[in-house]
């Protein structure tokens, strides 16, 4: 049987790149949120971050805060996002599941106690956007030993003296945030992603999944043609604001931006 | 390359780097501005120039007879940062950092500000020197303290409204991030208290550390010796670190910090970190690890004080750092003795405290009795009341009326 973090890395073995979605545990409810990520499991999604809220996500756009705001006023927190892995896998969805949430709530819970509830629940992996790899010494211990997996953070003005620091503390995939800036949808991603992406790729030999601004079919395909994996997070909160039925409105675009990865030509 | 050695990141367990990626190589940037400043006697001769000339430093120590007899103890003097061009002690950090934003080259500057004083400081240095300026200021905070949105207005700072969250301080400080992880190639973010991801705390620190030399030898000229108890209040702490420091290896010097008691710790409406065994514990905000107020799930806890500049969820790390090392004490002042001890020191000395600087006074008034006539206490009165002359009269009235 395959490690959590062995799962991650089949994400991108799929001969195209991945798709990678972000949702909010608990937005715009609990129930209609594990139902969106089955949905987007079921409609083509190779991985997905779910979001743990906190109340002061400072990586966050106005669209992921409103989302994480409205989760916490229904009394969502780290445990019950850790019930609703166990509901997914128990309604049989297998795809990888990276926990994507601020530090303070897990070390509140625990830093050996969450790994280890995690992985027994069915997670996958971690993405913490306020835990550098030089804090995270004590939770990579914790995460090696459940052979979970992590993503840090790599942004387009870090040295390449940090970028290998990121990588090599990276455990399934590094996770290239697109822009200098915070989570949200953009026009136009930055036209010196690509470069980006190909001189990090100089220095990983793993997977590299891009994130931040990614709202449309065509920027997803335009990233994939680049990148292993590409993840989009704001689009779907706004697309499950939107829509009288959340769950539909975030599968269809789901569906949409993973059949473009389909045709993503890599270059 | 580089052989400067780096500060350290860490006040014993405390402080570190808790930040988005984006951030890192900034505060790398800036921890290697402030080390070269520091070792520049050009970049010190500028910066030491304009505390005198232009802030008016050394403010004075003045023994404040009247209210040492009327409370019948310890004789108290009171460090007189109100009187420090721009009110407050927060000029001092906002000009240094803005020398160093010029030295790093960067023309845009951002602050987050609660009180607005932080704010007003930061509008003044840029001003002085020519930088762009936008102060992120919560609604909550923009009502109680309007004439310093005025203030920073004519000054010629951009005020951001932020309605997020609690609207006040915490909530600036996430928007004042969240610009600059988007801009940081041009801005330098100029934060105004003791706390935030390294080096930022050391960084206030040593530009507020002007307020304890300058104390140590005026009260050494009026005395002839040192103060046996230093106090100030405590929000991220830059008024009372600036006023400690210099005093840290006096061991004999008890250092006692003052946070915001608001309606009492029992109430839950208060922002006294070190005080509220159920909602302080050690987590991370804002960059830090540190005394942070939260719920049980680590979630921020909203906070409540009568003074903006107070009403913050996380303390400084250097001071959980001193706290743990049992060299200072903290403690805290509610609303109401607060305001007490605000009009006390109006009627008796003649001056109008910061609401935030009155928890300091507050707790002179509880400590100086006990003490001996012939001991010697310090009181960092680190900004005027002029901003908090609406908010006193409304709690006066309120009193008045029940």
């Amino acid at each position: 049987m395959s490690t959590p973090l062995e799962k991650i890395e089949t994400a991108f073995e799929k001969g195209r790149p991945a798709f990678m979605p972000y949702f909010t545990l608990g937005y715009p409810d609990m129930e209609t949120s594990i139902d969106i990520v089955q949905a987007c499991a079921e409609a083509g999604a190779d991985l997905m971050e779910l979001g743990i809220p906190f109340s002061d996500p400072l990586a966050d756009g106005p669209t992921i805060q409103h989302s994480t705001q409205v989760a916490l006023e229904q009394g969502v927190n780290a445990a019950s996002c850790l019930e609703a892995v166990r509901e997914l896998r128990a309604r049989g969805i297998e795809i990888p599941f990276m926990l994507m949430g601020y530090y303070n709530p897990i070390l509140t819970y625990g830093l050996a106690e969450f790994v280890g509830a995690a992985a027994e629940a069915g997670a996958n992996g971690f993405i913490i956007p306020d835990l550098p790899p030089e804090e995270a010494q004590e939770m990579l211990e914790h995460i090696e030993k459940h052979k979970l997996g992590i993503s840090f953070l790599l942004s387009p003005n870090s040295e390449p003296e940090r970028a290998k620091l990121v990588i090599t503390a990276s455990r399934g995939f590094t996770y290239l945030v697109s822009v200098i800036g915070i989570t949200g949808e953009r026009e136009a991603l930055s036209e010196q992603l690509n470069q980006f992406i190909t001189r990090t790729r100089q220095l990983s030999d793993k997977p590299l999944a891009v994130g931040f601004g990614i709202s449309t079919p065509e920027q997803v395909q335009a990233v994939g043609s680049a990148a292993d994996g590409v993840i989009v997070g704001s689009a779907l909160i706004k697309a499950a604001t939107d829509a009288d039925d959340p769950v539909a409105a975030v599968s269809k675009m789901v569906g949409e931006m993973a059949s473009a990865l389909n045709t993503a030509e890599k270059v | 390359m580089n052989t400067i050695t780096q500060l350290p990141q860490k006040f014993g367990a405390y402080g570190g780097q808790f930040v988005p990626e984006t951030l890192m190589p900034a505060l790398q940037e800036l921890e290697q501005a402030h080390i070269q400043s520091q070792n520049d006697t050009a970049f010190k001769a500028v910066f030491d120039g304009l505390l005198q000339t232009y802030v008016g430093r050394p403010t004075p120590l003045s023994y404040a007879k009247r209210l040492s007899e009327h409370l019948g103890g310890a004789k108290i003097y009171l460090k007189r940062e109100d009187l420090a061009h721009s009110g407050a002690h927060k000029i001092n950090n906002a000009l240094g950092q803005a020398l160093l934003a010029k030295r790093m080259g960067k023309a845009r500057v951002i602050a987050e500000t609660g009180a607005g004083q932080h704010g007003v400081a930061t509008a003044t240095a840029c001003a002085l020197l020519g930088l762009d300026c936008v102060v992120y200021m919560g609604t909550v905070d923009m009502a109680r303290q309007a004439p310093n949105v005025f203030r920073m207005r004519l000054l010629g700072a951009e005020v951001q409204a932020v309605d997020s969250g609690s609207k006040t301080l915490k909530d600036a400080i996430n928007e004042a991030i969240r610009d600059w992880v988007t801009n940081v190639e041009s801005t330098h973010y100029l934060l105004g208290s003791a706390l935030g991801p390294h080096p930022y705390p050391t960084i206030v620190r040593d530009f507020q550390s002007v307020i304890g030399r300058e104390t140590r030898q005026q009260i050494t000229g009026a005395e002839e010796r040192l103060p046996d108890t230093i106090v100030a209040c405590v929000g991220g702490g830059s008024n009372a670190i600036g006023i400690f420091h210099d005093f840290i290896a006096d061991e004999d010097i008890d250092l006692i910090g003052v946070e915001a008691g608001g309606e009492g710790v029992d109430s839950g409406k208060h922002a006294a970190r070190f005080s509220a065994p159920e909602m302080g514990r050690p987590g991370v905000l804002h960059g830090s690890y540190t005394y942070v107020l939260q719920d049980k799930d680590g979630q921020i806890a909203l906070t409540h004080s009568i003074s903006a500049g107070l009403d913050y969820a996380a303390v400084g790390p250097e001071h959980t750092h001193l706290r743990e090392l049992e060299r200072a004490h903290y403690t805290y002042a509610t609303d109401q003795e607060t305001l007490e001890a605000f009009e006390l020191l109006c009627e008796l000395e003649g001056i109008i405290p910061a609401l935030e600087s009155a928890h300091a006074v507050a707790e002179a008034v509880k400590r100086a009795p006990q003490m001996s006539p012939d001991s010697i206490m310090v009181v960092n009165l680190s900004g005027r009341g002029d901003k908090d002359l609406d908010t006193v009269i409304q709690a006066l009235d309120e009193e008045q009326n029940q």
